[in-house]
């Protein structure tokens, strides 16, 4: 897939908590958005913040076709995903897209795969439970937060699949990490695909380890280009280290040193 | 028409604009971006005798204006570049210069005369300044007796365009410079990043995994400026200036102050198209100064 820098005109700005904010984005010059895959991701230019001098590295929350928007969920968690978070309806961001490999498909037709998200990792698996769907397979959604208002488009991923919810402190869903959920002892899938925060989706690994399922994660290490040139998002992985942003952000967990 | 060729030593650039190893990969990485045949040349990623996994992550952190990177030389090594990026990138429309790193005499020499058995690679860029990695780098790069050492050694084995790339982090550069002209260099580029540090207060605990890292982007720019000024000054052989180059019009001081081609860095990482744009703003900044050729700046500072 071809890699561009577009100029993208927000066309919405939607609250999703109080840290957290839907954008949405459509080409300024009118084009059709080229094609991405789930898994993928997009590098913002940050204009008019000092302290926000790289782009900063967002995952491709969903691609809406009918109105060739793109959809980007940002977290509030320094200055430049505060300033990105404030753009207004007709501001212009500058992105670099797509970026990185996505998430690999099940080749076989049918599967029955879980989606494991936690905090606002949760942001791929919309676009990709939709393209799982879309395929035929049965896409479940597992998604894990601190507390109820940490969960993060609950709605939509309810829209497309069944949903699991887990909150630390009880306040939707059954309480504790998506590890303990109940559906894992009593469904059993054919692949899980998992994004969130390390130590979730290493414990996730583990257990996707301990009963032999196929495991893909999204690693989210600091970057600086997001194409390969920089090498500082490093993973050290069976191959020695490689770049996050061109190698990944999808590995399967075989392939990492976990 | 404005003329934007300049000439490094026997390295010919269709114009000043290269693009700074470490930040370019090896050119492929932004072929989707720009046409590569639009830069004066290219300088691929510091290339060690022996591959090398670099440091631990992680090796970034964001500064005010800038960034930290402890990447240590990472690469495959030169028998790999040889044989596998050679062949992709030796016929390229533009200069492609090879970045040389070691950690002894010996090791750079190796890579420099595995290098000039390249025909289509007319320089090397001599790497003295890392200050990445344990061994060598910028210790081959802060006396001036050192210096000697080694741009002497890989002179003997090099007989195409020598650049040696010099280090901020000395107490006076024109010394080292002047050290470096003394063994043959043809050209000198400046400066490396400067060695800087980053804490995480909450945590208390560094930002990189090596303590210490580079600091490049425009938060630099002011001293490459002034270290590009003070070496025009000190030598006789052409300068190619970088440090925090963002836009055209910082090209152009450091063209002012005295390099003959100036190199971008970091910028790279904000705009993957902006060493095209950089080319073509000198271009336009000298038809609107009324210049016939890019050399009428060069070192054209007026006090």
């Amino acid at each position: 897939m071809k890699k561009a820098v577009i100029d993208m005109s927000v066309t919405a700005n939607l609250s999703v908590n109080n840290r957290c904010v839907l954008l949405k984005l459509t080409p300024a010059d009118g084009s059709i958005l080229p094609e991405c895959k789930p898994g993928q991701f997009v590098e913002m230019l940050v204009e008019g913040e000092p302290k926000a001098f790289l782009r900063r590295p967002i995952s491709i929350n969903y691609v809406d076709k009918d109105n060739n928007e793109l959809w980007l969920l940002i977290q509030m968690v320094g200055a430049g995903t505060n300033k990105l978070s404030k753009a207004a309806v007709g501001d212009i961001i500058n992105i670099i897209y797509p970026l990185g490999n996505g998430f690999t498909m099940p080749l076989e037709p049918n599967k029955k795969v879980l989606l494991v998200g936690g905090g606002v990792g949760v942001a791929p698996l919309l676009m990709l439970g939709d393209e799982l769907k879309k395929a035929g397979h049965t896409p479940i959604f597992l998604l894990g937060a601190r507390t109820k208002t940490d969960l993060l488009l609950l709605d939509q991923f309810n829209s497309i699949s069944t949903t699991y919810v887990t909150t630390e402190d009880a306040s939707e869903g059954e309480k504790g990490f998506v590890t303990q959920h109940s559906v894992l002892q009593k469904e059993s899938f054919d692949f899980i695909y998992c994004c969130g925060p390390g130590p979730m989706m290493k414990a996730v690994a583990q257990y996707a380890s301990k009963v032999a399922i196929e495991c893909e994660v999204s690693l989210e290490n600091k970057m600086a280009c997001g194409i390969g040139a920089c090498l500082c998002c490093v993973e050290n992985t069976t191959k020695g280290n490689v770049c996050v942003c061109k190698e990944g952000p999808v590995f399967n967990i075989k392939k990492l040193q976990w | 028409m404005v003329k934007l060729n300049v000439n490094i030593g026997n390295l010919k650039l269709k114009n000043p604009v290269m693009t700074a190893s470490g930040t370019f990969g090896y050119g492929t990485e932004y072929s989707d971006f720009i046409d590569l045949s639009k830069l004066g040349g290219i300088i691929v990623k510091g290339t060690t005798l022996a591959p090398r996994q670099g440091n631990p992550y992680p090796r970034m952190a964001e500064t005010p204006s800038g960034m930290l990177n402890a990447v240590g030389l990472q690469n495959k090594g030169v028998d790999h570049f040889v044989e596998k990026i050679y062949p992709q990138i030796k016929d390229l429309d533009t200069a492609v210069v090879v970045n040389v790193s070691g950690s002894t005499i010996e090791d750079y020499v190796a890579v420099a005369e595995k290098i000039n058995a390249l025909d289509n690679i007319p320089a090397i860029e001599l790497n003295i300044s890392c200050p990445n990695v344990k061994e060598g780098g910028m210790a081959f790069g802060t006396s001036p007796r050192s210096v000697e050492n080694v741009v002497k050694a890989v002179r003997q084995a090099y007989n195409k365009t020598l650049i040696v790339k010099l280090s901020p982090n000395v107490t006076d550069i024109t010394e080292i410079a002047r050290a470096a002209e003394a063994e043959g260099a043809d050209s000198l580029s400046l400066i490396n990043t400067m060695l800087g540090m980053a804490i995480d207060a909450e945590r208390r605990r560094p930002l990189l995994s090596t303590v210490t890292g580079g600091l490049s982007g425009a938060c630099v720019k002011p001293v490459a400026l002034r270290m590009v000024w003070q070496v025009s000054k000190s030598v006789k052989v052409p300068l190619i200036g970088l440090g925090g180059i963002m836009n055209a019009t910082d090209a152009v001081e450091f063209l002012l102050a005295g390099a003959s081609a100036v190199q971008i860095g970091t910028a790279n990482f904000i705009d993957p198209q902006i060493s095209v744009k950089v080319a073509e703003g000198i271009e336009e900044y000298l038809v609107r100064q009324g210049c016939h050729s890019v050399q009428e700046i060069i070192g054209g500072l007026i006090l």
